[in-house]
């Protein structure tokens, strides 16, 4: 670092000059913009036709116009947004469950609350793996249905894992995401204090009214912020969809990769290009989250 | 909350959590078990002892190459991040919430995007397949990750001691040293380990830049999904969630979890 007495005054605490600070800051930012930034450009490049050696002057949208115009592409849309819909969906809806009965819960049960954040740090993998032995027409649910008499064969039991809704994909998801969404709504409930509540109740609001008069406008902000990361999150994402959805249509994350390691190497530029539509949705959610969680602290929310 | 209602909530949440993992274990100690049994018609330690034996050695390499990748990663992210962390908790200056949004990107756009623009570029530098390419593709997600931890850990951190410090003559490194360091240690060590297990669950970015070469832990677990040995898989998974486990004990005791909301 530059200037080490620039800095920190005991009295005032001025911050370091301008160049100090951002010599502090230049070695991170420069390797997520080289590695980062350098990597989406690249595909870019690479999506729109530039072959290395090849120059740049045949730059073209035709394999960004081949993959949006591929009736396959659209179905793959579709999928992927609804799986990322319903996942985000049920996710917050419980999440405000969960955190509306945590909170209210006494701190002494913190077992509890420590048991609710396993799910956080988790591989998907792990859970993924976990639903295939749970749910296949082999697993043990199944195996719980012959028991009960409901089925006698694997093959009576409904597909709940590569089926048609997606079903296992979604409750992977769901399983892994409502620690997230609620300890975001938890942090809100537990700034906000019950004062309000108790002015709601002596005013005579009943229970749903006070829910929806006073807690959903307080986490709402909170809500929908985490809900945009978790649907950016799930939009984007391999591993889960690989192993537990159908092999069609697939989900663009899994569609994108299988293009890209395609051995037609014509293939490759449209999975790029796939995975760069992909980021684009993502970067949405996420500057939509941004916004909404800017606002929320300028409304004196704290996130 | 009524008692009866806490330990309707407390019972849910348990069987929730706990189901997967009971599966896992199950299955991992089941040497036959054959469809329609409810309970393995044999148990025993066959799968576990595939993990550790010489019989077992890809678990075993795998186990290591996945240990190195991520440690060297998380090493790498913290060390860049602190400076970083430092600019960004202790003082305001614009351009803070442009770099706020820069940063959050990478943690959510999927590494696939990334690593398939790399690629090519990586080849060229004769970084695909290597060590070093798995690392810096690894790094886009868990370096700005690391920062935000920190950032929260330096917004806590009053830098006046520093001074003090300073007037009793201590030298600039010797106050990194000796206060800023031990003040801030919890938190890097949490940075450091959500780092590591960023990078210890990828899977995609992996195969990608490492092309088949680099067999980590999650790369092996796909193939064994594909080859259909449950318990070894089911054992292989256990081993895989246990840095997961160890992070959140770890973290629950010295944040109180709540750095915990990003990893993913």
């Amino acid at each position: 670092m530059a200037r080490p007495d620039a800095g920190i005054d005991a009295r005032t605490r001025r911050g370091p000059g301008p160049t100090h600070l951002a010599l502090m800051l230049l070695p991170a930012l420069v390797v997520v913009v080289m590695l980062f930034g350098g990597g989406l450009l690249l595909g870019v490049l690479q999506a729109l036709g530039h072959l290395p050696g090849a120059g740049l002057e045949r730059l073209s949208g035709m394999h960004f116009g081949r993959v949006l115009t591929d009736p396959d592409f659209i179905q793959s849309f579709g999928l992927t947004l609804y799986v990322a819909a319903v996942s985000t969906l049920l996710a917050a809806g419980l999440s405000v469950v969960a955190a509306l009965a945590l909170n209210r819960m006494a701190a002494r049960w913190r077992l509890v609350h420590f048991v609710f954040q396993i799910p956080l740090t988790v591989p998907h993998l792990v859970i993924a793996v976990a639903v295939i032995f749970m749910l296949s027409p082999a697993g043990l649910l199944a195996r719980l249905a012959v028991a009960a008499g409901l089925i006698e064969t694997a093959s009576e039991f409904p597909l709940l894992v590569n089926d048609r809704w997606a079903i296992g994909i979604i409750l992977t998801y769901v399983w892994k995401e409502i620690p997230f969404i609620t300890l975001m709504l938890l942090a809100v409930l537990q700034n906000a204090g019950g004062e309000l509540i108790d002015v709601g109740r002596t005013l005579k609001a009943d229970a749903w009214q006070r829910f929806r008069h006073i807690t959903l406008p307080t986490i709402f902000p909170a809500l929908g912020a985490a809900s945009l990361i978790v649907f950016a999150y799930t939009f984007g994402a391999f591993e889960v969809p690989f192993l537990l959805g159908r092999t069609y249509p697939m989900t663009l994350p899994v569609w994108a990769y299988k293009h890209y390691s395609d051995i037609d190497l014509m293939a490759r530029p449209e999975g790029i290009a796939t995975g760069i539509v992909i980021a684009a949705v993502v970067a949405m959610a996420v500057v939509t989250a941004q916004a909404l969680t800017r606002r929320a602290r300028k409304r004196g929310i704290v996130l | 909350m009524s008692r009866p209602k806490a330990v309707l909530v407390a019972l849910t949440v348990l069987a929730a959590v706990g189901l997967p993992f009971a599966t896992l274990v199950i299955w991992s100690l089941a040497d036959r078990w054959f469809f329609p049994g409810l309970w393995p018609q044999a148990w025993g330690l066959r799968a576990w002892s595939y993990v550790v034996t010489t019989a077992g050695g890809q678990v075993i390499t795998a186990l290591w190459q996945s240990v190195a990748v991520a440690f060297v990663t998380a090493v790498v992210a913290v060390l860049v991040a602190l400076p970083a962390a430092r600019a960004l908790g202790l003082y305001s200056f614009r351009g803070k919430d442009a770099i706020s949004v820069l940063l959050t990107l990478p943690i959510i756009v999927p590494p696939l995007s990334v690593a398939m623009g790399l690629h090519l570029w990586f080849i060229r530098l004769d970084l695909a397949e290597s060590f070093i390419g798995v690392v810096a593709v690894h790094l886009t997600f868990c370096l700005p990750y690391a920062v935000f931890v920190l950032w929260g850990v330096f917004s806590n951190y009053n830098p006046d001691f520093e001074s003090q410090a300073r007037s009793l003559g201590a030298s600039r490194w010797r106050v990194w040293l000796r206060v800023m360091l031990p003040m801030i240690l919890p938190g890097v060590i949490v940075a450091g380990l959500f780092a590591f297990l960023l990078s210890w669950s990828q899977y995609l970015s992996t195969l990608i830049i490492g092309g088949g070469r680099l067999i980590t832990l999650p790369v092996l677990l796909f193939s064994l999904m594909g080859s259909g040995d449950r318990p070894v898989a089911a054992a292989v998974s256990i081993v895989f969630v246990l840095p997961a486990l160890v992070a959140l004990l770890f973290s629950a005791r010295h944040l109180g979890g709540k750095s915990l909301a990003g990893v993913r």
